[in-house]
């Protein structure tokens, strides 16, 4: 059982800062994930965690204890690695077996800890082969044994999952957070994917540039995103901006071909006319004619089955996407803006804009 | 994935072949018939008569203690080469491997040995090691040790393994280098985790994701030191002092270029290109087989 701390980590790659300065703490028994696009800096951040990189300032405490200047080997973590980085030359057991042996562990023991956690996952057969015989979804399962035997205070997930086909995916996400839940055992969890970072965590990290954008639960971070970044990252299809400015003593929202849309949790702070970014999510949009309506001239459709989605302009040009239950078909698609879904951001800043 | 290339008629294909095919006739099949014809005759020195002799030059050679004795040295002198060039060349392998900066200087450095013609190479060598005038053979012998290759045979091998090996750590080191890069460097940095520190790390994870590149080598540098190993010893020590330093490549040259025993010197060759033959087709079947994982 344990913590981890992250404190004020910093890192720069000759003249490039990739993390600018991320502070973290993660719970006992708490699976964070961090998410963000490619380049963002999130693996940089598990691998400092891990100690197979160096940060250029700040501290890693796992447990109370400082680790920061320590080998991987002495900070008792197992890391699971996207191309599952098992090794080559040794069976399923050896693979598994390898870090306890370096511990010095009796061979009895050894075996029965190995043994139990074949058994957990599934792999009890195949102890034999190796890595080179197995699909894909096993050796994966592998190197998930490799890190569990350890019993280690802390569990790094380097996007394990990405190597997998979809179905497979969606499979062992379900099998990693009922592992994680099951053993109880803290964990950090790298992916560029939003799905997974949704389904899997207890809270999110979402990276942008280096820094990070929101620490919040899933659902927070849906329903609450703190910035335009977050807004646009989490969700799918991605959230619709539409530029607009504060009026009628900020209770409302001017589009620029006037429409007025009143908020519906009350006026936010600034001065009027105020440029602000206006977010909505494709699924709030409501079809349907009436005032306040806006008609989308329909451009794609793309049915999913059990609901649509509609890629359309607005008269004034802008693109606008809509998520439909259902089938949909036509040239033309009245929608209306459901107010209490509103997001609200600050136009310069990109941050959210929360009633005063 | 086969291709099936399908000729109309038989010329074509055969004009393809023909160079090829007459390469191998002229420097291999020919000669080597030639030298299993001649290794059943006996011919006086001046070439004037020949008489079939059946076996009996392969009786004479395998009998003669002076073979024997270059059989010996042979064993020894490639079984050091191979292990010293082999060892250096993976130690220095490991060290390009690590650095980043200045490596491509370093490894184009390293491959220059493998450009030096072995007699330049002998000279080199012979200035270092040379007793009265050589840096190293001065040093040695003013430290207390009686260093002379020229008298004491155990120096002469010592002098031409250092020579032989020191050519072939380059060759070596090229596909030592790749095979450490072809290493995931996940797969290391997994050990690392699992808590293998570095000396653990080489010896049960690198050595034996090597070991297929390190038995090839092994092969090529057998095969090397027993075959291709002539102009250096030929320049260095001419196979003394006594025959020390006699290998069986060299005892072919001297029995038939200077003492002109073509027969004997016939059965020689027969025997040594048997050997060749038996190695390479010991490593195309361990190659099939794999020898790792």
């Amino acid at each position: 059982m344990a913590t981890l701390s992250l404190r004020d980590v910093k890192k720069s790659f000759n003249a490039t800062q990739v993390l600018h300065g991320i502070d973290l703490e993660v719970n006992d028994g708490e699976l964070v994930v961090i998410v963000g696009a490619s380049g963002c800096g999130k693996s940089t951040l598990l691998r400092i965690v891990a100690g197979l990189e160096t940060p250029t300032s700040g501290q890693v405490v796992i447990n109370g204890r400082d680790v920061t200047g320590l080998e991987p080997a002495d900070r008792d973590i197992a890391m699971v690695f996207q191309n599952y980085a098992l090794y080559p030359h040794m069976t399923v057991f050896g693979n598994m077996a390898y870090g306890l042996k370096i511990r010095g562990m009796a061979r009895d023991e050894i075996a029965r800890r190995v043994q139990a956690a074949a058994e957990i996952l599934g792999i009890g057969p195949l102890l034999d082969r190796k890595p080179k015989q197995l699909s894909g979804g096993q050796r994966q399962r592998v190197a998930m044994g490799r890190a569990i035997v350890r019993e280690p205070a802390l569990f790094l997930f380097d996007e394990p999952l990405s190597n997998l086909d979809a179905k497979l995916r969606v499979q062992m996400r379900a099998e990693i957070r009922r592992l994680q839940r099951r053993l109880g055992v803290t964990s950090l969890f790298v992916t560029h994917d939003q799905v997974e970072a949704m389904t899997l965590g207890d809270r999110l990290v979402v990276m942008n540039a280096g820094r990070p954008a929101q620490v919040a639960p899933p659902m927070e971070i849906f329903s609450r995103p703190a910035d335009t970044y977050v807004a646009g990252f989490i969700g799918s299809p991605a959230m619709n901006f539409i530029p607009a400015s504060l009026d009628q003593g900020n209770g409302s929202a001017r589009l620029p071909d006037g429409t007025l849309i009143p908020f519906a949790d009350g006026p936010r702070p600034g001065t009027a006319g105020t440029p602000i970014t206006l977010g909505l999510r494709p699924e709030h949009l409501e079809p349907g004619d009436g005032p306040g309506s806006i008609p989308l001239a329909v451009e794609l459709i793309e049915p999913l089955g059990s609901e649509t989605v509609v890629h359309g302009r607005t008269p004034a040009g802008m693109a606008v996407t809509a998520r439909l239950n259902g089938a949909f078909s036509g040239e033309r698609l009245p929608v209306r803006i459901a107010p209490a879904h509103l997001h609200v951001f600050d136009a310069d800043t990109g941050r959210r804009l929360d009633p005063a | 994935m086969q291709r099936k290339v399908i000729f109309r008629g038989r010329i074509l294909p055969i004009a393809l072949l023909l160079p090829q095919l007459a390469i191998t006739f002229v420097f291999f099949f020919w000669p080597a018939g030639r030298a299993i014809y001649q290794s059943l005759l006996r011919e006086d020195a001046f070439g004037l008569s020949q008489e079939f002799v059946g076996l009996e030059n392969f009786q004479d050679v395998l009998s003669d203690p002076n073979w024997v004795n270059a059989a010996l040295n042979s064993v020894v002198f490639s079984g050091c080469v191979a292990g010293l060039a082999l060892g250096i060349a993976l130690f220095l392998a490991v060290q390009a491997d690590k650095s980043l900066r200045g490596v491509t200087v370093y490894r184009s450095l390293l491959i220059w040995p493998y450009a030096v013609a072995p007699a330049v190479s002998a000279v080199l060598w012979l200035f270092l090691f040379q007793p009265q005038v050589g840096l190293i053979g001065r040093w040695l012998n003013a430290a207390g040790v009686a260093w002379d290759y020229r008298l004491n045979g155990t120096h002469a091998m010592i002098l031409i393994v250092i020579a032989a090996a020191w050519k072939q750590v380059a060759y070596n080191f090229i596909f030592f280098l790749a095979g450490l890069q072809s290493i995931p460097a996940s797969v290391l940095e997994a050990a690392a985790i699992d808590g293998a520190r570095p000396a653990r790390r080489f010896w049960s994870i690198i050595f034996p994701l090597l070991s297929p590149t390190t038995f090839f080598l092994l092969i090529v540098n057998l095969t090397y030191a027993f075959f291709e190993t002539f102009g250096i010893i030929h320049a260095l020590t001419s196979g003394g002092p006594g025959q020390a330093t006699e290998t069986l490549i060299y005892k072919v040259y001297v029995d038939g270029v200077q003492n002109l025993n073509l027969g004997l010197s016939s059965a020689q060759s027969v025997i040594l290109m048997v050997l060749v033959i038996a190695l390479t087709a010991f490593q195309f079947r361990a190659v099939e087989k794999k020898v790792h994982y």
